[in-house]
């Protein structure tokens, strides 16, 4: 099969489109050539999906301070948050949610005509004591609004957008990353994209388990691509069940339906958040409401015995649903045909957010061990990365936050490294060797019908990591998946498409997707095994409690071939000593 | 579980001269939605079946298509909500890539023709975010909305007699900018408003207001967007 190989010089290539990506893009195409691949159109990008608010110390409701904000974000990783990052964070989040505002986002509004704020899971006064109104929303689709706006803000910058390019490979030279091969899913072909400075913006990556509230894009490319240059990867253990996946769906409910005052139901009708965190309540954050959910499922409280319980939102009344939850009520009309208005909706555990990824510093650089050595020219924000801002647990509407303040900053450091590097270093020769290897050997398998589907080792992937590496795990399980995931990823070498075409091969994609899967949930596998204790959304039921003295540290992983080698880093700690975690 | 029968369009540009039909019949659940049913086709019987998808409820717009004749999205529409023989075509109006992808590529480009990000002259305030009212912010709603899926564009007849069109999802945007209180872009983007393209040659037959699966009314914003033209023009 031929195929051609194009080249291509921008001064700063992104790969993703998300809020993350397409923030960095904006800034730095301000002055520099900068193109963004994105294996989707842009305003498909999974950040569209994100729904409640984007957090910010306004104030706009109520006295707000981003020490407050901070403390909860300490308090909500479960102290395993890096403080340094997270006080960047919410510091920022204020000029940050101004800038989008000015750039045209459509915030709704305070009759004094501020962004208007309502209240979120974990989010707080007066460091964890009263109620807070922090989330900035656009009724309850606040990233579509976000992701429309940053993109058509970059169109207006005339970023150079190569839209339904897959990136297959880093090109790393002695160290410095010098650009990045992707493939052109609809017209064919492998592009060679030389760069002075890369950004990974690849978002999340939850399609490895069988319900999930993840977009099907969301396959952790770029952590494979950072894996596989020999560069670790921080905290894959700390993986977040959101309580509200539609019942067998795992789509979103979003948490602005607790924040707005929804209930939670078990089958006795109970609101039976009372045994967990009777002060929060539903608001509690999500590791703690998700692991009350599975604790009623498993003890026979489920709806109807079911692995489901209710939210119910009937008490707010038609007017409050249709005007601040249009989407989510049009989601439960759809998929589960019942209206919110009158109907409680089933709901259970879904994975959601994966807190670890690829290990940056503050200014986004990938680092390549336990230090602080960066890899010259290569960067990341977003959800692949991990800065690390949300621990071992995130609450709610602080991704769409750690996106729009971690691009943003990004593209201001690119921009710096640019600057200061007039020239494109040289190629290596054999850049798309690796690439062109992979494509040419899946394409082969076209039609040779002896091989194995890949949904077959993508079915059994998903379903036994939602039954061994889920909301609770123990050790005898998480062995279990290590051994799974090693075969599968052995199976994989036998995998056959049936597509051998060019163009448009959508069955080439999910196949090469389905390699980047398995290389990330083996490591979430081995890490949770590696950690005994309870923290954050990594619950060992065989460990309880959490263990500060040895496990107040960040996992990194290296995968070697087939093997996994872990190090640990210490946690950044400046303003706030662990304490018990309670709500 | 019951057994139904898609049809889907084909088209393989790199193999096939013209497009055909291929039949599949399958097992569905009572809760699957077209897409689940592309998806089983294609990771159970034929690898080669292309589509575009992600994020399965409704935001990304990836998936719109028609379905026995009427534009939707694959992952919101019930299989049960389709009765008898199930037949998949592409979007009408735009050049087929591959069976059910269509190249976006043009109507991408309409909608950056009416600059669709705030023009604001004034500086913005520092520290703090421009004020609006919560009447002037209501009167987004409607338009913001859009997820840029390509359904309305696709099932204009104005759009299909002469694709330079910027159609209706481009001009919705170009009221999204317009009717933000925020805005001062009117004359910059009246231009390409008012010209052989813009707003004119919407004929008022409300075909994209029916196919929009988001039910926003395009043509509501043209009608609007006229008669701005024509208060600037008197």
């Amino acid at each position: 099969m031929k195929f051609e190989l194009t080249y291509h010089k921008h001064d700063v290539v992104v790969v993703g489109a998300g809020i993350a990506g397409l923030y960095a893009a904006l800034k730095t195409s301000a002055k520099v050539d900068t193109a963004v691949l994105s294996k989707v159109y842009p305003t498909r990008s999974h950040s569209g999906a994100a729904q409640g608010g984007c957090a910010a110390s306004l104030g706009n409701m109520m006295e707000d301070h981003w020490e407050w904000h901070m403390y909860d974000t300490v308090r909500g990783s479960d102290f395993l948050g890096d403080q340094d990052a997270q006080e960047l964070l919410v510091r920022e989040a204020v000029p940050v949610m101004y800038e989008m505002e000015h750039l045209g986002v459509p915030f709704d509004r305070t009759e004094q005509g501020r962004i208007a704020q309502r209240p979120f899971g974990g989010h707080f006064g007066n460091f964890g004591k009263s109620p807070m109104m922090r989330s900035c929303y656009a009724a309850d689709r606040t990233g579509h609004a976000q992701l429309h706006c940053l993109y058509e803000q970059c169109v207006k910058n005339e970023v150079r957008f190569y839209n339904e390019f897959y990136a297959l490979t880093l090109i790393i030279k002695d160290g410095v990353c010098q650009g990045v091969v992707a493939w052109d899913v609809n017209g064919g072909g492998l592009h060679v994209f030389h760069a002075k400075a890369v950004h990974l913006a690849t978002g999340g990556y939850g399609r490895c388990w069988k319900i999930t509230s993840n977009s099907m894009a969301n396959t952790g490319d770029g952590l494979s691509l950072v894996m596989r240059q020999g560069l670790p990867l921080e905290d894959m253990e700390f993986v977040q069940f959101h309580p509200t996946g539609v019942w067998k769906h795992g789509m979103l409910i979003s948490e602005a339906a607790r924040g707005e005052g929804g209930y939670l139901i078990n089958d006795k009708g109970e609101r039976f958040m009372e045994n967990y965190a009777k002060a929060k309540m539903e608001l509690a954050p999500r590791d703690v409401v998700s692991r009350a959910e599975q604790t009623e499922i498993n003890e026979g409280r489920g709806i109807k015995g079911q692995d489901c319980v209710h939210i119910d939102l009937r008490h707010l009344g038609k007017e409050k649903i249709i005007t601040r939850l249009p989407q989510v009520r049009e989601l439960a009309l759809k998929f589960v045909g019942l209206d919110m208005i009158d109907s409680p909706i089933p709901i259970q555990p879904t994975a959601h957010y994966s807190m670890g990824g690829i290990p940056v510093n503050l200014d986004t650089q990938v680092l390549r061990d336990t230090g602080k050595t960066a890899v010259p020219g290569l960067y990341a924000s977003g959800e692949c990365a991990c800065v690390s801002v949300h621990g071992a647990n995130r609450l709610g509407t602080n991704s769409t936050l750690e996106c729009a303040v971690y691009g943003r900053i990004g593209g201001i450091k690119m921009l710096d490294y640019v600057c200061k590097h007039p020239g494109h270093d040289d190629l290596p020769e054999d850049a798309a060797e690796m690439a062109r290897e992979e494509i040419e050997h899946l394409l082969s398998t076209a039609g040779t019908k002896s091989g194995v589907r890949p949904v077959e080792l993508r079915d059994r992937m998903q379903e036994t990591m939602s039954e061994n590496v889920a909301v609770f795990r123990q050790a005898e399980d998480l062995k279990k998946q290590v051994g799974i995931c090693q075969d599968l990823r052995q199976e994989y070498k036998k995998v056959a498409i049936d597509d051998g075409g060019i163009k448009a091969n959508t069955d080439l994609i999910e196949a090469i997707e389905l390699g980047h899967m398995l290389d990330y949930a083996y490591m979430i596998a081995q890490c949770a095994l590696e950690r005994p204790e309870c923290r954050g959304a990594h619950w060992r039921t065989d460990h309880p409690g959490r263990n500060d003295k040895k496990w107040l540290k960040h996992t990194l992983a290296w995968l070697h071939g087939d093997e996994i080698r872990i190090e640990y880093k210490p946690v950044v700690i400046t303003r706030f000593q662990p304490e018990e975690r309670k709500y | 579980m019951m057994e139904r029968i898609f049809r889907i369009f084909r088209f393989n540009p790199e193999t096939d001269k013209e497009p055909y039909y291929d039949t599949f019949t399958i097992e569905v659940q009572d809760t699957w939605t077209i897409l689940d049913g592309l998806n089983a086709i294609k990771w159970h019987h034929d690898g080669t079946l292309s589509y575009r998808r992600s994020c399965r409820h409704g935001i990304c717009g990836s998936c719109a298509m028609m379905i026995n004749g009427k534009n939707d999205l694959a992952c919101e529409k019930q299989i049960s909500s389709v009765k008898g023989e199930i037949t998949v075509e592409p979007l009408k109006g735009f050049p087929v890539t591959r069976d059910l992808m269509v190249d976006q590529t043009h109507f991408f480009e309409g909608l950056r023709l009416v600059k669709p990000w705030l023009i604001n002259h004034t500086a913005p305030p520092t520290d703090k975010e421009r004020l609006q009212t919560p009447e002037d912010r209501k009167l987004l709603d409607g338009t913001w909305e859009c997820i840029l899926c390509g359904a309305c564009t696709s099932s204009c007849p104005a759009f299909w007699d002469n694709d330079s069109f910027l159609g209706p999802a481009a001009l919705l945007k170009a009221y999204r900018y317009i009717c933000d209180t925020r805005d001062e872009g009117l004359d910059e983007r009246i231009g390409i408003l008012d010209s052989k393209v813009g707003v004119w040659r919407c004929h008022t037959i409300f075909n994209c207001v029916e196919a929009c699966p988001k039910d926003l009314n395009p043509t509501n914003a043209i009608v609007q967007l006229r008669r701005r033209l024509i208060q600037e023009k008197l």
